[in-house]
């Protein structure tokens, strides 16, 4: 029996597939304006890879940002629920999830079967979400996916002094005319939203056991910074952490087809 | 005695020569990266407004974000107690100053002879300052005074659900691709940025009479949000509100004449 898992976000749309507890196909892509299109066009691509139509479809859980749009979903479940879920069924060992968004960041304390037990979550402040990045990295005039190793090569960060997006911008535009070497500043910008993030996983108390998921998690500065503010060895997950939220939807949509056979 | 004031601030840097109560000069010039310079530039400017000269200056105190760099100054003081003075050496009948610059937003309280009682301060985040209108007003393609004119015009305000400057520029963008009127996405800008400046307002404790200083005191949008969000009329001094600081500076200046 075929299930899929679909995660429209802000910025990318995801779509899983599985079959008997394996992930058979999965997709990425750009969100587009409408979410429902987005979905539709997403599924396709990881239907395409796995060789299936939509008829061949027992169940389809929908996530994210645009989740009531998803026009082929039989029901919605909540970002938190999908990462929670997808990370302990990836790694049993998982009780905490630090999922960086393109625009939200979340927090989630999960037990050993998945359920949610405690989250924290911010998607009012632009520091401190994927946005962040982007918008640096735009200033700056280089590839957000090139952060990673671009910061690797830093010998001695900057210490940025503002937290908002807004006012961080001018600064770095300031340390930029200052000389300050590029990667430098792109590892100071890690640290800063690492910080910040480890603060809203503080909020609901750390618990061993802590991975990460988004988009912004494939970042391996983002990773070993994040590492560094929380003081401990993050779990890798070799899955694609864009995907889990999607994976997530599509192991309750396993849950639910075979509720109802 | 001639007394100076100079205000060097974010965007902006101003100057205010006074001779005992009697404003002589004033000049406004835009910050450049290198803040002596600018002190200097505004400082000429408003002596040569006066018909004066640095030599007629018997004592001149800075003020401002970049007060510490002022080459010619004999003191400094901080904004906040720049703006107090000033607004209570115009309008001693003030107690609650909301001071909007173009980075940060202050909001104080004082006692009947003019004394800081308590004040607070935002200079963390963007929204709720100066730089919030700066970057609504480029994504509107207006000029930053245009914002409070044309809110005037405004039939339907939007609603802005976003306190970020981030988001809040996003949702200002959806509006304009929809063919949102400008007037109506200048008339909600000012709403949220009053709404903003209006939390940070009330926790000093709002008591009569209120006025607003900074370079937003500037624009009508604002105040009137401002006035509708606190429920108190806002109290127009009689000197551009942007020269506070600079005003304050010189009052200041004024007294340590008198001391000597």
């Amino acid at each position: 029996m075929f299930v899929a898992g679909c995660d429209v976000g802000s910025l990318s749309a995801k779509a899983v597939i599985m079959k008997d507890g394996s992930i058979v196909a999965s997709h990425v892509m750009f969100a587009r304006p409408e979410p429902g299109e987005s979905a539709r066009a997403v599924m396709d691509e990881a239907l395409k890879k796995a060789g299936l139509s939509m008829g061949e479809i027992a169940c389809c859980v929908g996530t994210g940002y645009g989740r009531n749009s998803i026009p082929f979903a039989q029901s919605v479940e909540s970002e938190i629920a999908c990462h929670g879920k997808a990370a302990q069924w990836l790694n049993p060992e998982v009780r905490m999830v630090i999922d960086i968004g393109g625009q939200d960041a979340k927090a989630i304390r999960i037990d050993g079967a998945g359920k949610v037990v405690r989250y924290a979550y911010n998607d009012r402040c632009a520091s401190g979400t994927g946005r962040f990045l982007e918008i640096m990295a735009g200033a700056m005039g280089i590839d957000i996916e090139a952060m990673g190793d671009i910061s690797s090569r830093a010998k001695n960060p900057v210490s940025l002094s503002n937290q908002c997006v807004v006012f961080a911008e001018t600064e770095i535009i300031s340390l930029i005319n200052a000389g300050r070497e590029l990667p430098d500043i792109v590892g100071g910008l890690h640290r800063a939203l690492s910080h910040r993030v480890a603060s809203l996983a503080r909020s609901i108390e750390l618990e061993i056991g802590i991975t990460m998921t988004g988009g912004v998690a494939k970042n391996r500065g983002m990773f070993e910074a994040l590492q560094e503010a929380l003081g401990v060895n993050l779990i890798r997950i070799d899955t694609d952490p864009q995907i889990i939220g999607a994976v997530g939807a599509a192991l309750m949509a396993r849950q639910a087809a075979a509720a109802g056979e | 005695m001639i007394a100076a004031g100079c205000d060097v601030g974010s965007l902006t840097t101003k100057a205010v020569i006074l001779n005992n109560a009697r404003l002589l000069g004033h000049a406004l010039v835009r910050s450049s990266f290198n803040p002596e310079k600018s002190a200097s530039e505004v400082m000429e400017k408003a002596l040569a407004s006066a018909r004066l000269t640095f030599a007629d200056i018997g004592f001149c105190v800075g003020t401002g974000y970049g007060r510490e760099r002022i080459g010619f100054v004999k003191k400094t003081v901080s904004e906040i107690s720049c703006h107090a003075k000033g607004a209570h050496f115009l309008q001693p009948s003030i107690r609650t100053i909301i001071d909007i610059g173009g980075q940060d937003c202050k909001a104080m309280r004082l006692d009947a002879r003019g004394e800081i009682v308590k004040f607070i301060t935002n200079d963390k985040c963007a929204s709720g300052t100066g730089r919030f209108l700066e970057v609504m007003a480029k994504l509107l393609g207006l000029e930053l005074d245009e914002l409070g004119s044309i809110s005037g015009r405004a039939a339907h305000p939007i609603n802005l659900a976003s306190t970020c400057t981030v988001w809040a520029q996003a949702e200002v963008i959806m509006h304009l691709n929809e063919g949102m009127p400008k007037a109506d996405l200048a008339a909600g800008i000012n709403e949220a940025m009053a709404a903003r400046v209006a939390i940070l307002a009330r926790s000093v404790g709002i008591e009569k009479d209120v006025c607003m200083t900074g370079g937003v005191a500037k624009n009508s949008g604002v105040v009137a949000a401002m006035e509708k969000q606190l429920g108190v009329p806002m109290r127009r001094l009689r000197v551009d509100p942007q020269l506070m600081g600079a005003l304050g500076a010189a009052v200041f200046a004024r007294e340590r004449i008198g001391v000597n």
